[in-house]
Protein backbone atom coordinates (compact mmCIF):
# COMPACT_ATOMS: atom_id res chain seq x y z
CA UNK A 1 0.00 0.00 0.00
CA UNK A 2 2.79 2.05 0.67
CA UNK A 3 4.88 1.50 -1.86
CA UNK A 4 2.13 2.84 -4.37
CA UNK A 5 3.39 6.42 -4.34
CA UNK A 6 5.20 7.39 -7.08
CA UNK A 7 5.74 11.12 -6.62
CA UNK A 8 9.68 11.60 -6.22
CA UNK A 9 9.99 8.13 -8.08
CA UNK A 10 12.09 8.33 -11.24
CA UNK A 11 11.18 6.05 -14.16
CA UNK A 12 14.75 4.60 -15.85
CA UNK A 13 14.15 5.11 -19.55
CA UNK A 14 15.61 7.43 -22.45
CA UNK A 15 13.64 10.18 -23.79
CA UNK A 16 14.21 13.94 -24.67
CA UNK A 17 12.13 15.13 -21.77
CA UNK A 18 14.68 12.82 -19.18
CA UNK A 19 17.02 15.08 -21.01
CA UNK A 20 16.37 18.37 -20.55
CA UNK A 21 17.86 20.34 -18.48
CA UNK A 22 16.18 20.06 -14.67
CA UNK A 23 15.41 23.86 -14.92
CA UNK A 24 13.57 24.25 -17.84
CA UNK A 25 11.63 21.25 -16.04
CA UNK A 26 11.03 22.75 -13.27
CA UNK A 27 10.19 26.17 -15.02
CA UNK A 28 8.24 24.18 -17.14
CA UNK A 29 6.19 22.57 -14.68
CA UNK A 30 5.61 25.20 -12.38
CA UNK A 31 4.84 27.67 -15.35
CA UNK A 32 2.32 24.57 -16.65
CA UNK A 33 0.36 24.47 -13.22
CA UNK A 34 0.10 28.42 -12.78
CA UNK A 35 -1.38 28.73 -16.14
CA UNK A 36 -4.22 26.05 -14.94
CA UNK A 37 -5.59 28.87 -12.66
CA UNK A 38 -5.75 31.35 -15.54
CA UNK A 39 -8.13 29.67 -17.39
CA UNK A 40 -11.71 30.54 -18.02
CA UNK A 41 -12.88 27.97 -20.78
CA UNK A 42 -12.80 24.44 -21.62
CA UNK A 43 -10.32 25.05 -24.79
CA UNK A 44 -7.97 26.33 -22.29
CA UNK A 45 -8.01 22.90 -19.98
CA UNK A 46 -7.66 20.78 -23.90
CA UNK A 47 -4.69 22.77 -24.74
CA UNK A 48 -3.39 21.63 -21.42
CA UNK A 49 -4.17 18.32 -21.12
CA UNK A 50 -3.36 18.12 -25.14
CA UNK A 51 0.22 19.95 -24.11
CA UNK A 52 0.98 17.22 -21.28
CA UNK A 53 -0.40 14.06 -23.52
CA UNK A 54 2.28 15.28 -25.67
CA UNK A 55 5.00 15.50 -23.13
CA UNK A 56 4.17 11.90 -21.75
CA UNK A 57 4.05 10.63 -24.82
CA UNK A 58 8.21 12.40 -25.77
CA UNK A 59 8.60 11.14 -22.22
CA UNK A 60 8.29 7.43 -22.95
CA UNK A 61 6.91 6.98 -19.36
CA UNK A 62 3.94 4.08 -19.46
CA UNK A 63 0.36 6.07 -18.72
CA UNK A 64 -0.08 3.71 -15.83
CA UNK A 65 2.48 5.33 -13.48
CA UNK A 66 1.10 8.29 -14.20
CA UNK A 67 -2.24 7.04 -12.87
CA UNK A 68 -0.46 5.03 -10.44
CA UNK A 69 0.27 8.91 -8.03
CA UNK A 70 -3.13 9.70 -8.62
CA UNK A 71 -3.88 6.85 -6.46
CA UNK A 72 -2.57 8.73 -3.54
CA UNK A 73 -4.98 12.15 -4.28
CA UNK A 74 -7.75 10.17 -5.13
CA UNK A 75 -9.44 10.97 -1.41
CA UNK A 76 -8.95 14.78 -1.90
CA UNK A 77 -10.22 14.69 -5.63
CA UNK A 78 -13.56 12.69 -4.32
CA UNK A 79 -13.82 15.25 -1.29
CA UNK A 80 -13.25 18.57 -3.90
CA UNK A 81 -15.57 17.25 -6.31
CA UNK A 82 -18.39 15.96 -3.73
CA UNK A 83 -18.00 19.50 -1.88
CA UNK A 84 -18.25 21.37 -4.82
CA UNK A 85 -20.64 19.42 -6.35
CA UNK A 86 -23.42 20.56 -3.70
CA UNK A 87 -22.38 22.81 -1.67
CA UNK A 88 -22.08 25.32 -4.45
CA UNK A 89 -24.99 27.87 -4.77
CA UNK A 90 -26.74 28.60 -7.73
CA UNK A 91 -29.70 27.36 -10.75
CA UNK A 92 -30.56 23.92 -9.22
CA UNK A 93 -30.51 20.75 -11.50
CA UNK A 94 -31.03 17.65 -9.39
CA UNK A 95 -32.00 17.45 -5.96
CA UNK A 96 -31.45 14.25 -4.16
CA UNK A 97 -32.91 14.61 -0.36
CA UNK A 98 -31.66 17.24 0.89
CA UNK A 99 -28.67 17.82 -1.58
CA UNK A 100 -29.10 19.74 -4.33
CA UNK A 101 -26.36 19.69 -7.43
CA UNK A 102 -26.33 23.19 -8.77
CA UNK A 103 -25.50 23.82 -12.48
CA UNK A 104 -22.47 25.71 -11.24
CA UNK A 105 -21.70 23.72 -8.91
CA UNK A 106 -21.34 20.82 -11.67
CA UNK A 107 -19.53 23.27 -13.64
CA UNK A 108 -16.74 24.46 -10.42
CA UNK A 109 -16.59 20.36 -9.19
CA UNK A 110 -15.65 19.37 -12.77
CA UNK A 111 -12.85 22.17 -13.48
CA UNK A 112 -11.58 21.33 -9.86
CA UNK A 113 -11.39 17.65 -11.06
CA UNK A 114 -8.83 18.51 -14.15
CA UNK A 115 -6.93 20.85 -12.69
CA UNK A 116 -6.32 18.75 -10.22
CA UNK A 117 -5.72 15.33 -12.16
CA UNK A 118 -3.76 18.06 -14.50
CA UNK A 119 -1.91 19.23 -11.75
CA UNK A 120 -0.76 15.99 -10.20
CA UNK A 121 0.20 14.39 -13.66
CA UNK A 122 1.92 17.48 -14.55
CA UNK A 123 4.12 16.95 -11.04
CA UNK A 124 4.35 13.57 -11.79
CA UNK A 125 5.90 13.84 -15.34
CA UNK A 126 8.47 15.89 -13.61
CA UNK A 127 9.23 13.68 -10.45
CA UNK A 128 9.48 10.68 -13.19
CA UNK A 129 11.67 11.97 -15.49
CA UNK A 130 14.27 13.87 -13.77
CA UNK A 131 16.69 12.07 -11.17
CA UNK A 132 16.12 13.96 -7.71
CA UNK A 133 19.50 14.22 -7.29
CA UNK A 134 19.39 16.00 -11.21
CA UNK A 135 16.25 18.12 -9.68
CA UNK A 136 17.76 19.00 -6.58
CA UNK A 137 21.00 20.15 -8.78
CA UNK A 138 18.15 22.32 -10.82
CA UNK A 139 17.06 24.12 -7.64
CA UNK A 140 20.37 24.52 -6.58
CA UNK A 141 21.46 26.43 -10.19
CA UNK A 142 17.98 27.81 -10.63
CA UNK A 143 17.95 29.23 -6.99
CA UNK A 144 21.44 29.72 -6.29
CA UNK A 145 20.91 33.48 -6.54
CA UNK A 146 19.48 33.27 -3.26
CA UNK A 147 22.58 32.92 -1.94
CA UNK A 148 23.17 36.62 -1.85
CA UNK A 149 20.24 36.46 1.39
CA UNK A 150 22.20 34.09 3.02
CA UNK A 151 19.72 31.38 1.37
CA UNK A 152 22.19 28.14 2.58
CA UNK A 153 21.00 26.75 -0.92
CA UNK A 154 22.96 24.23 -1.84
CA UNK A 155 22.79 22.54 1.98
CA UNK A 156 18.43 22.46 1.75
CA UNK A 157 19.51 21.16 -1.95
CA UNK A 158 21.39 18.36 -0.30
CA UNK A 159 18.95 17.38 2.09
CA UNK A 160 16.08 17.23 0.21
CA UNK A 161 18.46 15.02 -2.04
CA UNK A 162 18.71 12.52 0.86
CA UNK A 163 15.18 12.66 2.08
CA UNK A 164 14.42 11.26 -1.52
CA UNK A 165 16.92 8.71 -1.88
CA UNK A 166 16.00 7.19 1.97
CA UNK A 167 12.09 7.61 1.38
CA UNK A 168 11.78 4.42 -0.71
CA UNK A 169 14.43 2.71 1.86
CA UNK A 170 12.52 3.70 4.62
CA UNK A 171 9.16 2.48 2.97
CA UNK A 172 10.48 -1.07 2.75
CA UNK A 173 11.23 -0.74 6.56
CA UNK A 174 8.08 0.14 7.23
CA UNK A 175 6.71 -2.79 5.26
CA UNK A 176 9.02 -4.88 7.07
CA UNK A 177 8.32 -3.74 10.73
CA UNK A 178 4.47 -3.52 10.71
CA UNK A 179 4.55 -7.39 8.94
CA UNK A 180 6.84 -7.73 11.90
CA UNK A 181 4.24 -6.25 14.40
CA UNK A 182 1.80 -8.57 12.26
CA UNK A 183 3.04 -11.42 13.07
CA UNK A 184 3.46 -10.79 17.10
CA UNK A 185 -0.11 -9.84 16.76
CA UNK A 186 -0.45 -6.46 16.11
CA UNK A 187 -3.90 -4.75 14.44
CA UNK A 188 -3.33 -2.36 12.15
CA UNK A 189 -6.27 -2.72 10.42
CA UNK A 190 -9.46 -2.46 12.84
CA UNK A 191 -11.40 -0.27 15.49
CA UNK A 192 -12.03 3.61 14.93
CA UNK A 193 -9.88 6.61 13.63
CA UNK A 194 -7.74 6.66 17.30
CA UNK A 195 -7.47 3.14 18.24
CA UNK A 196 -5.74 2.96 14.64
CA UNK A 197 -3.53 5.88 15.44
CA UNK A 198 -2.43 4.31 18.64
CA UNK A 199 -1.59 1.05 16.65
CA UNK A 200 1.15 2.91 14.88
CA UNK A 201 2.76 3.66 17.94
CA UNK A 202 4.92 0.42 17.98
CA UNK A 203 5.41 1.26 14.26
CA UNK A 204 6.94 4.45 14.68
CA UNK A 205 9.26 4.18 17.57
CA UNK A 206 11.69 1.60 16.06
CA UNK A 207 10.98 3.67 12.25
CA UNK A 208 12.36 6.60 13.91
CA UNK A 209 15.56 4.92 15.79
CA UNK A 210 16.53 3.23 12.21
CA UNK A 211 16.11 6.57 10.76
CA UNK A 212 18.35 7.74 13.72
CA UNK A 213 20.78 5.24 12.82
CA UNK A 214 20.97 5.46 9.38
CA UNK A 215 21.24 9.47 9.38
CA UNK A 216 24.58 8.81 11.76
CA UNK A 217 25.80 6.30 9.00
CA UNK A 218 25.32 8.29 6.26
CA UNK A 219 27.03 11.44 7.83
CA UNK A 220 29.64 9.24 8.64
CA UNK A 221 29.94 7.60 4.91
CA UNK A 222 29.83 11.50 3.55
CA UNK A 223 32.60 12.74 5.53
CA UNK A 224 34.58 9.64 4.65
CA UNK A 225 34.00 10.61 1.21
CA UNK A 226 35.11 14.41 1.88
CA UNK A 227 32.13 15.88 1.79
CA UNK A 228 32.05 19.58 3.83
CA UNK A 229 29.22 21.39 2.40
CA UNK A 230 28.82 23.65 -1.22
CA UNK A 231 32.53 25.13 -1.00
CA UNK A 232 34.89 23.92 -3.49
CA UNK A 233 32.79 21.25 -5.16
CA UNK A 234 32.78 20.40 -8.73
CA UNK A 235 29.63 19.16 -11.06
CA UNK A 236 30.08 15.58 -12.37
CA UNK A 237 27.09 16.62 -14.23
CA UNK A 238 26.80 20.47 -14.12
CA UNK A 239 23.90 22.25 -15.84
CA UNK A 240 24.16 23.63 -18.93
CA UNK A 241 21.79 24.99 -21.44
CA UNK A 242 21.71 22.99 -25.07
CA UNK A 243 19.43 23.54 -27.91
CA UNK A 244 17.33 21.12 -26.98
CA UNK A 245 16.65 23.45 -23.79
CA UNK A 246 15.92 26.45 -25.94
CA UNK A 247 13.45 24.34 -27.93
CA UNK A 248 11.70 23.12 -24.83
CA UNK A 249 11.46 26.83 -23.01
CA UNK A 250 10.24 27.86 -26.81
CA UNK A 251 7.46 25.01 -26.48
CA UNK A 252 6.26 26.58 -23.15
CA UNK A 253 6.09 29.84 -23.92
CA UNK A 254 3.94 28.79 -27.26
CA UNK A 255 1.84 26.94 -25.17
CA UNK A 256 1.66 29.55 -22.23
CA UNK A 257 1.00 31.99 -25.66
CA UNK A 258 -2.26 29.72 -26.91
CA UNK A 259 -3.16 29.02 -23.38
CA UNK A 260 -3.60 32.39 -22.07
CA UNK A 261 -5.19 33.71 -25.40
CA UNK A 262 -7.44 30.71 -26.05
CA UNK A 263 -7.83 29.65 -22.66
CA UNK A 264 -9.46 33.19 -21.63
CA UNK A 265 -12.20 34.14 -23.59
CA UNK A 266 -15.36 34.04 -22.84
CA UNK A 267 -17.04 31.78 -24.49
CA UNK A 268 -20.95 32.76 -25.08
CA UNK A 269 -22.38 28.93 -25.37
CA UNK A 270 -21.03 27.91 -21.80
CA UNK A 271 -21.34 31.83 -20.29
CA UNK B 1 40.56 -20.75 -5.81
CA UNK B 2 44.34 -20.19 -6.39
CA UNK B 3 47.31 -20.66 -4.06
CA UNK B 4 48.17 -17.95 -1.80
CA UNK B 5 50.53 -15.66 -3.12
CA UNK B 6 53.70 -15.08 -1.40
CA UNK B 7 54.40 -11.52 0.00
CA UNK B 8 57.11 -10.89 -1.61
CA UNK B 9 55.49 -10.45 -4.87
CA UNK B 10 54.30 -7.31 -3.55
CA UNK B 11 56.07 -3.63 -4.09
CA UNK B 12 57.08 -2.03 -1.00
CA UNK B 13 58.38 1.75 -0.12
CA UNK B 14 61.06 1.38 1.84
CA UNK B 15 60.61 3.62 4.49
CA UNK B 16 57.08 4.82 6.56
CA UNK B 17 54.51 2.38 5.58
CA UNK B 18 50.82 3.29 4.15
CA UNK B 19 48.81 2.99 7.87
CA UNK B 20 51.13 3.47 10.87
CA UNK B 21 49.18 2.84 14.23
CA UNK B 22 51.94 2.97 17.85
CA UNK B 23 49.95 2.28 20.42
CA UNK B 24 46.86 3.40 19.67
CA UNK B 25 44.26 3.44 22.50
CA UNK B 26 40.45 4.47 22.57
CA UNK B 27 38.04 4.91 24.87
CA UNK B 28 34.75 5.01 24.75
CA UNK B 29 33.68 7.50 27.54
CA UNK B 30 29.55 6.75 28.99
CA UNK B 31 28.54 10.01 30.20
CA UNK B 32 25.11 10.18 32.57
CA UNK B 33 22.78 13.01 32.33
CA UNK B 34 24.81 15.71 34.37
CA UNK B 35 28.13 15.16 31.99
CA UNK B 36 29.82 12.85 34.88
CA UNK B 37 31.77 10.29 33.51
CA UNK B 38 29.75 6.71 34.52
CA UNK B 39 32.24 4.57 32.79
CA UNK B 40 35.02 4.08 30.11
CA UNK B 41 35.47 1.11 27.47
CA UNK B 42 38.62 0.38 26.34
CA UNK B 43 37.63 -0.50 22.56
CA UNK B 44 41.49 -0.38 21.34
CA UNK B 45 44.21 -0.98 23.58
CA UNK B 46 47.39 -0.22 23.04
CA UNK B 47 47.62 -1.51 19.50
CA UNK B 48 50.54 -1.06 16.96
CA UNK B 49 50.60 -2.00 13.21
CA UNK B 50 52.60 -1.18 10.41
CA UNK B 51 50.52 -1.59 6.65
CA UNK B 52 53.07 -1.40 3.76
CA UNK B 53 52.19 0.01 -0.15
CA UNK B 54 50.23 -2.56 -2.14
CA UNK B 55 49.19 -4.95 0.84
CA UNK B 56 46.46 -6.70 1.47
CA UNK B 57 45.86 -6.60 5.10
CA UNK B 58 42.68 -8.28 7.33
CA UNK B 59 41.63 -7.33 10.59
CA UNK B 60 39.81 -10.31 11.87
CA UNK B 61 37.61 -10.38 15.28
CA UNK B 62 34.81 -11.31 16.64
CA UNK B 63 31.91 -8.80 17.35
CA UNK B 64 33.50 -6.12 20.20
CA UNK B 65 36.95 -6.85 19.92
CA UNK B 66 37.65 -3.33 18.41
CA UNK B 67 38.34 -4.18 15.13
CA UNK B 68 35.76 -1.17 13.97
CA UNK B 69 36.63 0.97 16.08
CA UNK B 70 40.85 0.59 15.26
CA UNK B 71 38.97 0.91 11.24
CA UNK B 72 37.98 4.26 11.81
CA UNK B 73 40.84 5.78 12.60
CA UNK B 74 42.76 5.34 9.81
CA UNK B 75 40.04 7.80 8.10
CA UNK B 76 40.23 9.98 10.77
CA UNK B 77 36.51 9.83 12.02
CA UNK B 78 38.04 8.84 15.31
CA UNK B 79 41.17 9.90 16.98
CA UNK B 80 42.89 8.25 19.32
CA UNK B 81 42.93 8.55 23.12
CA UNK B 82 46.34 7.99 23.39
CA UNK B 83 48.54 6.64 20.70
CA UNK B 84 49.22 7.75 17.04
CA UNK B 85 47.91 6.87 13.58
CA UNK B 86 49.90 8.21 10.70
CA UNK B 87 48.46 8.27 7.32
CA UNK B 88 50.97 8.28 4.62
CA UNK B 89 52.97 10.10 7.21
CA UNK B 90 50.31 12.43 7.98
CA UNK B 91 48.99 12.04 11.48
CA UNK B 92 45.18 11.90 11.64
CA UNK B 93 45.19 13.96 15.09
CA UNK B 94 46.64 17.13 12.94
CA UNK B 95 43.14 18.99 11.95
CA UNK B 96 44.13 20.62 8.83
CA UNK B 97 45.29 17.61 6.98
CA UNK B 98 41.50 15.50 7.63
CA UNK B 99 40.57 16.00 3.98
CA UNK B 100 43.90 14.87 2.49
CA UNK B 101 43.92 11.68 4.74
CA UNK B 102 40.36 10.33 4.09
CA UNK B 103 41.30 10.79 0.07
CA UNK B 104 44.45 8.65 0.79
CA UNK B 105 42.07 6.40 3.11
CA UNK B 106 38.98 5.73 1.24
CA UNK B 107 36.76 4.12 3.32
CA UNK B 108 34.01 1.28 2.54
CA UNK B 109 30.57 0.70 5.33
CA UNK B 110 28.90 -2.36 6.85
CA UNK B 111 25.57 -0.90 5.53
CA UNK B 112 25.06 -0.70 1.57
CA UNK B 113 22.36 1.08 2.04
CA UNK B 114 23.51 3.61 4.73
CA UNK B 115 26.11 4.57 2.79
CA UNK B 116 25.10 5.45 -1.09
CA UNK B 117 24.30 8.73 -1.87
CA UNK B 118 23.15 9.07 -5.08
CA UNK B 119 20.26 8.47 -7.37
CA UNK B 120 21.76 6.82 -9.57
CA UNK B 121 24.65 4.28 -9.27
CA UNK B 122 26.97 6.92 -11.50
CA UNK B 123 26.09 9.80 -9.59
CA UNK B 124 27.04 8.10 -6.44
CA UNK B 125 30.44 7.29 -7.70
CA UNK B 126 30.58 10.65 -8.72
CA UNK B 127 30.02 12.10 -5.31
CA UNK B 128 33.61 11.60 -3.80
CA UNK B 129 35.38 13.47 -6.29
CA UNK B 130 32.40 16.06 -6.87
CA UNK B 131 33.56 16.56 -2.96
CA UNK B 132 37.30 17.05 -3.93
CA UNK B 133 36.68 19.39 -6.68
CA UNK B 134 38.16 17.49 -9.72
CA UNK B 135 36.97 18.73 -13.35
CA UNK B 136 33.95 17.32 -14.69
CA UNK B 137 35.90 15.69 -17.44
CA UNK B 138 37.93 13.51 -14.74
CA UNK B 139 35.28 13.09 -12.54
CA UNK B 140 33.37 10.89 -15.63
CA UNK B 141 36.57 9.25 -16.75
CA UNK B 142 37.23 8.46 -12.71
CA UNK B 143 33.41 7.22 -12.69
CA UNK B 144 33.87 5.05 -16.02
CA UNK B 145 37.21 3.42 -14.76
CA UNK B 146 35.64 2.55 -11.18
CA UNK B 147 33.07 0.70 -12.23
CA UNK B 148 34.71 -1.02 -14.31
CA UNK B 149 37.16 -2.40 -11.72
CA UNK B 150 34.24 -3.70 -9.58
CA UNK B 151 32.64 -5.06 -12.82
CA UNK B 152 29.48 -2.52 -12.41
CA UNK B 153 29.71 -0.14 -14.95
CA UNK B 154 26.55 -2.06 -17.10
CA UNK B 155 24.59 -1.12 -14.00
CA UNK B 156 25.81 2.73 -14.54
CA UNK B 157 22.02 4.09 -15.32
CA UNK B 158 20.30 1.96 -12.01
CA UNK B 159 18.77 3.00 -9.04
CA UNK B 160 20.88 1.64 -6.24
CA UNK B 161 17.47 0.56 -4.53
CA UNK B 162 16.96 -2.23 -7.36
CA UNK B 163 20.51 -3.80 -7.19
CA UNK B 164 21.25 -6.66 -4.82
CA UNK B 165 23.70 -5.89 -1.47
CA UNK B 166 26.88 -7.55 -3.09
CA UNK B 167 25.75 -5.01 -6.06
CA UNK B 168 25.36 -2.33 -3.49
CA UNK B 169 28.56 -2.80 -1.74
CA UNK B 170 30.26 -2.84 -5.42
CA UNK B 171 28.92 0.61 -5.80
CA UNK B 172 30.03 1.53 -2.85
CA UNK B 173 33.56 0.57 -3.57
CA UNK B 174 33.65 2.25 -6.83
CA UNK B 175 32.65 5.49 -5.43
CA UNK B 176 35.62 5.25 -2.50
CA UNK B 177 37.49 4.11 -6.11
CA UNK B 178 36.84 7.08 -7.37
CA UNK B 179 38.85 8.94 -4.88
CA UNK B 180 42.01 7.13 -6.32
CA UNK B 181 42.65 6.45 -2.69
CA UNK B 182 46.16 4.71 -1.89
CA UNK B 183 44.19 2.60 0.60
CA UNK B 184 41.03 1.26 1.01
CA UNK B 185 39.62 -0.11 4.36
CA UNK B 186 36.49 -1.95 4.36
CA UNK B 187 34.79 -2.35 7.31
CA UNK B 188 32.65 -5.46 7.69
CA UNK B 189 31.66 -5.17 4.04
CA UNK B 190 30.46 -8.49 3.55
CA UNK B 191 28.66 -8.43 7.21
CA UNK B 192 25.14 -7.97 6.06
CA UNK B 193 25.23 -9.45 2.97
CA UNK B 194 23.97 -13.50 1.74
CA UNK B 195 27.09 -15.82 0.48
CA UNK B 196 26.40 -15.08 -2.83
CA UNK B 197 26.63 -11.37 -2.52
CA UNK B 198 29.69 -12.14 -0.20
CA UNK B 199 31.52 -13.76 -2.81
CA UNK B 200 31.39 -10.70 -5.25
CA UNK B 201 32.74 -8.24 -3.01
CA UNK B 202 35.78 -10.62 -1.59
CA UNK B 203 36.22 -11.15 -5.89
CA UNK B 204 35.96 -7.18 -6.67
CA UNK B 205 38.21 -6.26 -3.69
CA UNK B 206 40.86 -8.85 -4.44
CA UNK B 207 40.72 -7.44 -7.91
CA UNK B 208 41.73 -3.81 -6.74
CA UNK B 209 44.70 -5.28 -4.26
CA UNK B 210 46.07 -7.23 -7.52
CA UNK B 211 45.29 -5.34 -10.54
CA UNK B 212 44.65 -1.58 -8.96
CA UNK B 213 47.67 -2.21 -6.82
CA UNK B 214 45.44 -0.37 -3.76
CA UNK B 215 46.13 -0.95 -0.52
CA UNK B 216 43.23 -2.85 1.14
CA UNK B 217 42.42 -3.37 4.60
CA UNK B 218 39.72 -5.71 5.53
CA UNK B 219 37.87 -5.94 8.44
CA UNK B 220 35.83 -8.94 8.82
CA UNK B 221 34.12 -11.89 10.99
CA UNK B 222 34.41 -14.66 8.29
CA UNK B 223 37.59 -16.70 8.28
CA UNK B 224 37.20 -17.82 4.69
CA UNK B 225 37.48 -14.33 3.80
CA UNK B 226 40.83 -13.66 5.11
CA UNK B 227 42.78 -15.97 3.16
CA UNK B 228 44.09 -14.22 -0.08
CA UNK B 229 45.19 -11.66 2.72
CA UNK B 230 49.20 -11.22 2.66
CA UNK B 231 49.14 -10.65 6.22
CA UNK B 232 46.08 -11.19 9.05
CA UNK B 233 45.93 -9.14 12.08
CA UNK B 234 43.81 -11.41 14.78
CA UNK B 235 42.03 -8.75 17.44
CA UNK B 236 40.48 -9.99 20.82
CA UNK B 237 39.29 -7.18 23.44
CA UNK B 238 40.95 -4.04 21.76
CA UNK B 239 44.35 -5.92 21.16
CA UNK B 240 45.68 -7.52 18.78
CA UNK B 241 46.00 -11.84 19.84
CA UNK B 242 47.56 -12.97 17.16
CA UNK B 243 49.56 -11.87 13.93
CA UNK B 244 50.93 -13.80 10.34
CA UNK B 245 49.95 -14.97 7.53
CA UNK B 246 46.88 -17.14 6.42
CA UNK B 247 48.71 -20.06 6.70
CA UNK B 248 50.34 -19.31 10.03
CA UNK B 249 46.92 -17.81 11.22
CA UNK B 250 44.92 -21.32 10.16
CA UNK B 251 47.90 -23.14 11.64
CA UNK B 252 46.97 -22.73 15.39
CA UNK B 253 43.13 -24.03 15.71
CA UNK B 254 43.27 -24.28 19.16
CA UNK B 255 43.67 -20.49 20.07
CA UNK B 256 41.62 -19.44 17.35
CA UNK B 257 38.61 -21.85 18.61
CA UNK B 258 39.41 -20.33 22.16
CA UNK B 259 39.13 -16.77 20.31
CA UNK B 260 35.25 -17.76 18.96
CA UNK B 261 36.57 -17.73 15.69
CA UNK B 262 35.47 -20.08 13.61
CA UNK B 263 37.76 -21.81 11.23
CA UNK B 264 36.95 -22.86 7.58
CA UNK B 265 36.01 -26.16 7.57
CA UNK B 266 38.81 -27.30 5.51
CA UNK B 267 41.34 -26.22 7.80
CA UNK B 268 39.30 -27.85 10.42
CA UNK B 269 39.26 -31.07 8.54
CA UNK B 270 42.58 -31.04 7.88
CA UNK B 271 43.50 -30.70 11.59
CA UNK B 272 41.69 -33.42 12.68
CA UNK B 273 43.13 -35.50 10.29
CA UNK B 274 46.39 -34.36 11.53
CA UNK B 275 45.35 -35.01 14.99
CA UNK B 276 44.59 -38.46 14.02
CA UNK B 277 47.88 -39.12 13.00
CA UNK B 278 48.03 -38.48 8.83
CA UNK B 279 51.06 -36.00 8.21
CA UNK B 280 49.63 -33.37 6.33
CA UNK B 281 51.26 -29.67 6.32
CA UNK B 282 49.84 -27.13 8.56
CA UNK B 283 47.36 -24.29 7.65
CA UNK B 284 45.92 -26.02 5.25
CA UNK B 285 43.39 -23.23 3.75
CA UNK B 286 41.32 -24.50 -0.26
CA UNK B 287 39.88 -27.87 -0.71
CA UNK B 288 42.06 -28.62 -3.36
CA UNK B 289 45.06 -27.98 -1.15
CA UNK B 290 43.59 -30.18 0.98
CA UNK B 291 42.94 -32.84 -2.05
CA UNK B 292 46.33 -32.52 -3.44
CA UNK B 293 48.09 -33.11 -0.28
CA UNK B 294 46.13 -36.44 0.40
CA UNK B 295 46.73 -37.77 -2.89
CA UNK B 296 50.20 -37.47 -2.69
CA UNK B 297 50.12 -38.74 0.61
CA UNK B 298 48.80 -42.28 -1.34
CA UNK B 299 45.03 -41.61 -0.89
Amino acid sequence: MLRDITLGQYYQTESVIHRLDPRVKLAGTLLFIISLFFYKNFIGYLIAAFFLFLVIRLSHVPFRFMVKGMRAILFLLLLTVTFNLFLTPGEPLVTIWKLTITKEGLKTAGTMAVRLILLVVGSSVMTLTTTPNNLTDGMEKGLGFLKIFRVPVHEVAMMMSIALRFIPILMEETDKIMKAQIARGADFESGNLIRRAKALVPLMVPLFISAFRRANDLAMAMEARCYRGGGGRTKMKPLVYKGRDRIAYLCILLYLVAGIFLGRLQLPVLG
Amino acid sequence: MSAVKPRSEKDYNGNMGIVKAEDVTFEYIRRDEEGNVEGITTAVDKVSLDVNQGEFIAILGHNGSGKSTLAKHINAILYPTEGTVWVDGMNTAEESKVWEIRRTAGMVFQNPDNQIIGQVVEEDVGFGPENMGIPTKEIWERVEESLKAVGMYEFRKHSPNKLSGGQKQRVSIAGVLAMHPKCIVLDEPTAMLDPKGRKEVIRAVRALNDVERVTVILITHYMEEIIHADRVFVMDKGKIAMEGTPREIFSQVEELQELRLDVPQVTLLAYELQKRGIRLPDGILTARELADALLSKGF
